[in-house]
């Protein structure tokens, strides 16, 4: 391969109807005060608000009616998805689910976990986890020791995970285990499990990040049962289902619109007649935002259609990770203001969050250095 | 246009791939930039009909798609052909534009005081543009020979007074379908010096095992696919939204991105072939010195983000996501 095409896709009028029915319910949100704009991220917690996008059917968009689901198209959950974060609204209780659990659980998931889980998750009223990373696993994600022992009727859990975003407010999390000792194919072995973090055998315990806030957790299991039916798929394939949610996780609108709102304040502050300096690097940054949101957008016409465009998705989030990382780094010089944290004047705030918040976008989701080498075996190179 | 080509475009791409390895060998893009004409490689291109592909069939167009054009226009860059195919696009394009026939033969395009006009001295008419009209003048004398970077040609011509047809914004129409078609280009020629690259660093041996095995150059290689990938995006979407006439804002993101992706990827691409990529026998720098050359024409990144960014201050902050979602 020496090049990767993204095919354009063209928005149905159904998709376009949704934009506008979602513009002007964040519009009518926002002016009630139930939210602020710049005050949010795709990780702000808000469950009455996640309940108020179930309720319009903004969950669980594509899966099937009789799961709860709304049988869109990936186009029309696009979207959604672009103008939620465009209009900076809170959809960090359900994002995970959305995004990616859910579609697990549809796809490998057993009869009773589709029936009990998935119509709640659509409902806007049960938030997932993600528990893949741990304290000697990160992007080594073969080097999982959290083990599943086999019992009667289920089996056990035992280990630590860590990085678990939203464990301490979520309902369920799905977390990676060995099922099997390692073999010479290190990344067999490996099982999916559906956890219900309200019951006894597992803990979560704050890892607080570097401003203070409380997102990460510590999450460990002791003897923790999960019965047979909880079980995601096959046991040990869960290497390739967790792969397989990879295009999923990393080529949406999450990954090049983190700073959006930073953007458009900018904007603002720069007024009708920016000088040419400034001019040159709003445009910039638009001509990027324009190209990357034409690949994502191409990457869920090929979700659509059933395909698993991985090495893509990792280009996407490459790419536009690396443009979410530039915006906070030009505008702090263009518009020269002391970054604070709350208490203070808004646009300080965007930026003091939006700086302190930076590290994070290229880690997230798979580093950096990961997707490289994963677009370099896309090459051919490895 | 598809970015994924269909049997349509395949058929056009392996027509230009066999035009390219018959008609432009080594000796023949040398001679091209020493200023010979490269007669057989314009008429093997006439031939197959990809000289009038821009056109629409009323003009005496083949009947293709503005978007199967720009990936025959694309897949010349990719292969850095010497000729003023680009060029003969824009002249016809703005010529039936403005009602007039569309002559046989090369044609390139002048404004203002005829400076750096593309293969000037090579083309049989000239389409003259003006604020708001064009005319056709017959192979203008030419008064300074000059070129770009790539040694593709770029002369002052010396114009009679033309008589002009009404072509409202004319000079504005020119300098979007100038940069409509150097981001095409630049997308073609990032696409070659990505294929370049992963070549050499697949052949390339050091430390016993080809460079490309490194993690550092794995990476700089990565990056250099998502410059190419990039600029490929932001020029099909531009295509796209230009089938008749140019998008100002898709053109605009369009020759900002790519001629950003051109300077960095281009070195990329250098930096991976080490000193052998530096010489004129290697044929990387057939294609970026194109890019270098392109980046600057038809106006730079800078002015493109200008333009950019003023249309979106003046629309106000609030107005940017309709702009970029389209609705």
């Amino acid at each position: 391969m020496h090049e990767f095409r993204f095919e354009p896709v063209r928005m149905p009028p159904a998709a376009e109807r949704l934009r506008r029915e979602v513009r002007a319910f964040l519009a009518e949100e926002s002016a009630r005060g139930s939210y602020q704009p710049t005050r949010n991220s795709w990780n702000t917690y808000d469950a009455e608000f996640s309940r108020k996008c179930g309720e319009r059917g903004w969950i669980g968009m594509r899966w099937p009616r009789q799961y709860g689901g709304h049988e869109r198209s990936a186009l029309e959950r696009y979207v959604v998805t672009e103008e939620m974060l465009a209009g900076g609204a809170p959809v960090g209780a359900h994002w995970v689910a959305d995004r990616q659990s859910g579609h697990q659980i549809l796809r490998h998931g057993s009869e009773r976990a589709r029936r009990e889980l998935l119509p709640r998750i659509a409902a806007g009223t049960c938030f997932f986890a993600i528990g893949m990373s741990e304290p000697d696993s990160g992007s080594d994600l073969a080097a999982v020791r959290t083990r599943g022992v086999k019992v009667e009727g289920g089996w056990k859990l035992s280990g630590t995970k860590v990085w678990t975003s939203n464990a301490h407010r979520a309902h369920y999390k799905i977390t990676l285990a060995r099922t099997a000792p390692k073999q010479e194919d290190r990344h067999a072995g490996m099982t999916q499990f559906i956890i219900d973090l309200a019951k006894p055998g597992v803990s979560v315990r704050p890892i607080h990040n570097l401003y203070g806030g409380h997102d990460f957790n510590q999450v460990i299991y002791d003897d923790y049962f999960v019965p047979d039916d909880m079980v995601l798929g096959e046991v040990g394939a869960g290497w390739k289902m967790v792969t397989g949610e990879l295009a999923f996780e990393r080529s949406g609108p999450d990954r090049f619109l983190s700073t959006y709102r930073l953007l458009v304040e900018s904007i603002r502050a720069l007024g009708a007649s920016p000088d040419d300096r400034a001019a040159a690097e709003v445009g910039r940054f638009v001509a990027h935002l324009a190209a990357l949101r034409r690949m994502s957008t191409s990457i869920a016409g090929m979700l659509e259609k059933g395909a698993q465009p991985i090495v893509e998705a990792a280009l996407v989030k490459d790419v536009g990770t690396t443009f979410e990382r530039e915006v906070p780094e030009v505008f702090r010089q263009l518009l020269p203001t002391e970054p604070t944290l709350g208490h203070g004047e808004t646009y300080a705030e965007l930026l003091g969050m939006t700086v302190l918040r930076a590290p994070g976008f290229t880690i997230r989701g798979g580093t950096r250095e990961i997707l490289r080498g994963m677009i370099a075996r896309g090459l051919g190179l490895r | 246009m598809s970015a994924v080509p269909d049997d349509m475009q395949q058929d056009l791409l392996k027509t230009i791939d066999r035009v390219a390895e018959a008609h432009c060998p080594k000796a023949v893009r040398e001679a091209a930039e020493a200023g010979e004409w490269p007669a057989a490689l314009w008429r093997e291109l006439e031939n197959v009909g990809l000289v009038r592909a821009a056109l629409p069939e009323s003009a005496g167009g083949p009947g293709l798609d503005f978007g199967d054009a720009m990936v025959a226009l694309r897949r010349t860059a990719y292969h850095a052909l010497p000729v003023p195919l680009a060029e003969t696009m824009i002249a016809g394009r703005l010529l039936v534009a403005a009602g007039l026939p569309v002559p046989e033969g090369p044609l390139t395009v002048a404004a203002g005081e005829a400076k750096r006009v593309p293969w000037g001295g090579q083309c049989a008419h000239v389409v003259v543009v003006g604020d708001d009209g064009i005319g056709l003048a017959a192979k203008p004398p030419v008064e300074l020979a000059e070129k770009n970077l790539a040694g593709e040609p770029r002369v002052q011509l010396r114009l009679a007074a033309t008589m002009l047809t009404k072509l409202p914004k004319a000079r504005e129409r020119l300098l979007l379908e100038g940069a409509l078609a150097r981001s095409v280009q630049m997308a073609g020629a990032l696409e070659r010096a990505l294929a370049y690259a992963l070549t050499y660093a697949s052949e390339r041996v050091q430390f016993g095992r080809p460079i490309g095995k490194f993690q550092a150059v794995q990476h700089m290689l990565a990056q250099l696919a998502g410059q190419a990938a990039a600029a490929s995006a932001a020029a099909d979407a531009a295509v796209e939204a230009s089938s008749g006439a140019p998008d100002e804002f898709m053109v605009a993101v369009a020759k900002a991105r790519a001629g950003e992706a051109a300077g960095k990827g281009a070195e990329i691409a250098h930096q991976v072939h080490g000193a052998m990529g530096f010489t004129r026998e290697h044929n990387l720098h057939y294609v970026t010195r194109r890019l270098w050359s392109w980046r600057d024409e038809f106006g730079n990144e800078a002015h493109w983000q200008m333009r950019l960014g003023r249309m979106v201050a003046a629309k106000g902050a609030d107005a940017l996501w309709p702009m970029l979602t389209g609705a």
